[in-house]
């Protein structure tokens, strides 16, 4: 990954994304991209430059798209398919359960720009319900990259797994954690913060977020622990637990609704093995009002700040 | 996932290399012969599991067996050949005709067809991928099945491999908007190895499509999204077969193939609620009696 492309606020995933796509597609020519007039969005302009007979695109048709996409995978290619997460996921749900998941199709969803990444454009736009609709699927592995070496990782991985795959490829700017030279394993997330007091449990953009505030925290004596969440699904059930176990309370963190998704998660898994109070920080099961993406952080108490006071009025 | 019966193989491999080798009155007789026989069989699975579509099995079972007993490049002891022609079937609920079809064809042996829709049977009421080695993805829900044979052929033009795609649609299906998107990338890439065969039976599940949301006239449509249009009776072997092997050009190729619903049974032929009413006792008798032939 090229690291010229870093501002004050870190990286852009998507530019990683795309970076790693043309590097993997330079030897594997099994590897295609998809787009449904999203080439510009979903940053393929350099992939199509390099591979013009190998991204294709079915205009704005996101049904299409899926079901074009699973048709290459059947064919025996390595599909990427690219579009916002809000129109990937909403507009072709159908096709995802059946074409996708239910026909087991090794094929790759990249869900671009989701959360509330295109803030004040408003929800209809906004991709905060794409966990909650990916996770209850079966066969499909969602992973959400923290920064832009994450992922590259999953990228890497997704390219030989040969299963159906959800990439959720952020485009708010994260820096890099540390942590993340590893190697990716679907279903293993990773403490990076040890802790005693408090868990957080963090999932995408949040992670570096939530770092912050356990710095927050713990200059207000409060030991908290914090997990990194790769993969939504499988979820590492056993590093979960024995935090709940260890520190007794958990508070989770992620740009989507609370509903279903990471927070509905966790609560699903500790209500049957170690039920465990918990906060659930993310968009509170409503359509967000109008607002950049710095803003609806801030009012949903998606920020380090946010995140230390949920963690200190629990 | 169900094994293929390497006896009833041979069975189809005699009867492919007799239909190379027959003039076209004795492939004709043949085919509609082998549907004869299928129609049957559909009947005693609808009748043994209490639900199914009988009367869109009926219309696209002539469809069916003229591609899998006459046409189709394909190999039932390795379903997954390299090269072979890709067949979907979009009409997912006409499962009992894609079974008997497959059946009969050796992917799996034709005494499994006694399960169909038991509990824990391999023979799902719609198409499931990786229960039988010949279907190539799981179908259902309306609208699905043209995407996927369009990416299928365009994976086959990126790889250079000559194989055919063929999609069989119902005609109620293509009032989802979704075969319309595909149709124009299939155009738009100028999918000539692609093959769409409608099942024209003009009824939809309540009532008629021209009652419903019409689709006349539909080889115009067609027409108007790129693609070269044929429209043939589809319980004629004969007229289907000259259509896929005639003319190329580099467009996709659609043949409109007006059939009959519940074709084959006289009380059952053109009548809406045939769509998925099971016969009673007597009326599997009749049915029974009029398919001996």
């Amino acid at each position: 990954m090229s690291t010229d492309k870093s501002t004050a606020q870190g990286f852009d995933n998507r530019i990683a994304f795309a970076e790693t796509l043309i590097n993997l597609a330079s030897s594997n020519p099994r590897i295609v991209a998809v787009a449904s007039d999203s080439v510009g969005s979903s940053n393929l302009n350099a992939f199509k430059a390099a591979f013009p007979d190998r991204l294709v695109n079915v205009g704005i048709a996101e049904q299409d798209l899926v079901g074009v996409g699973a048709g290459l995978a059947n064919a025996g290619l390595i599909p990427f398919i690219c579009a916002a997460s809000c129109f990937l996921t909403a507009r072709a749900m159908e096709q995802i359960k059946v074409d996708i998941a239910y026909s087991n199709t090794p094929a790759i969803l990249c869900g671009m720009s989701p959360g509330v990444a295109y803030g004040e454009l408003g929800p209809t736009h906004h991709s905060i319900e794409d966990l909650a609709w990916l996770r209850v699927l079966p066969n499909i592995t969602v992973a959400v990259p923290a920064d832009a070496i994450e992922t590259e990782h999953v990228v890497r991985w997704a390219a030989q797994a040969s299963q159906p795959t959800f990439i959720r490829v952020s485009r708010h700017k994260v820096p890099l954690l540390p942590g993340t030279e590893r190697n990716f394993q679907p279903g293993t997330a990773h403490t990076l913060v040890q802790g005693e007091d408090i868990t957080i449990i963090a999932l995408g953009t949040m992670v570096s977020a939530a770092l912050e505030a356990t710095k927050l925290l713990k200059s207000k004596g409060i030991s908290a622990r914090l997990i990194h969440v790769t993969t939504l699904k499988p979820l590492d059930d056993e590093l979960i637990v024995k935090a709940a176990g260890e520190t007794g309370r958990i508070v989770t963190v992620e740009e989507a609704s609370t509903i279903g998704g990471l927070g509905g998660a966790v609560a699903e898994l500790l209500a049957q093995t170690h039920p465990t109070p918990m906060r659930m920080i993310g968009i509170p099961g409503i359509f967000a009002p109008t607002g950049n993406v710095d803003f609806l952080f801030e009012k949903f108490g998606m920020t380090p700040q946010g995140i230390a006071n949920t963690c200190l009025e629990f | 996932m169900l094994p293929n019966s390497p006896a009833q193989i041979e069975l189809w491999k005699a009867f492919r290399k007799e239909i190379s080798q027959s003039d076209a009155a004795h492939t004709r007789s043949m085919i509609l012969e082998q549907s004869r026989l299928a129609r049957r069989e559909i009947l005693a699975m609808i009748q043994s599991a209490g639900m199914g579509h009988v009367g869109g099995d009926f219309s696209v079972i002539d469809i069916l067996t003229t591609l899998y007993f006459a046409e189709l490049n394909i190999d039932p002891s390795n379903a997954a050949k390299e090269n072979r022609d890709w067949f979907i079937l979009s009409k997912g609920h006409c499962a009992a005709a894609f079974y008997a079809t497959l059946a009969y064809s050796g992917y799996f042996d034709p005494h499994e067809l006694s399960t169909f829709m038991q509990p824990m049977s391999m023979l799902n009421g719609h198409p499931s991928k990786g229960k039988i080695s010949g279907i190539e993805t799981s179908t259902g829900p309306l609208g699905h099945g043209l995407p996927i044979a369009v990416g299928i052929a365009i994976a086959a033009k990126i790889q250079k491999q000559e194989q055919r795609t063929f999609v069989v649609l119902g005609d109620g299906e293509l009032q989802e908007g979704t075969n319309w998107e595909a149709a124009m990338t299939a155009s738009q890439y100028k999918l000539s190895n692609l093959i769409v065969i409608i099942d024209r039976n003009r009824l939809q599940q309540g009532a008629g499509t021209e009652d419903t949301n019409g689709l006349d006239p539909l080889d115009k449509k067609w027409e108007s999204f790129g693609w070269d249009v044929q429209v043939v009776d589809g319980h004629e072997p004969l007229e289907l077969l000259d259509a896929i092997r005639g003319q190329k050009s580099d467009r996709p190729r659609c043949i409109i193939a007006n059939t009959v619903k519940g074709k084959g049974v006289s009380f059952m032929e053109n009548r809406a609620e045939w769509h998925h009413k099971v016969p009673s006792v007597e009326q599997n008798g009749a049915a029974l009696e009029e398919l001996l032939g």
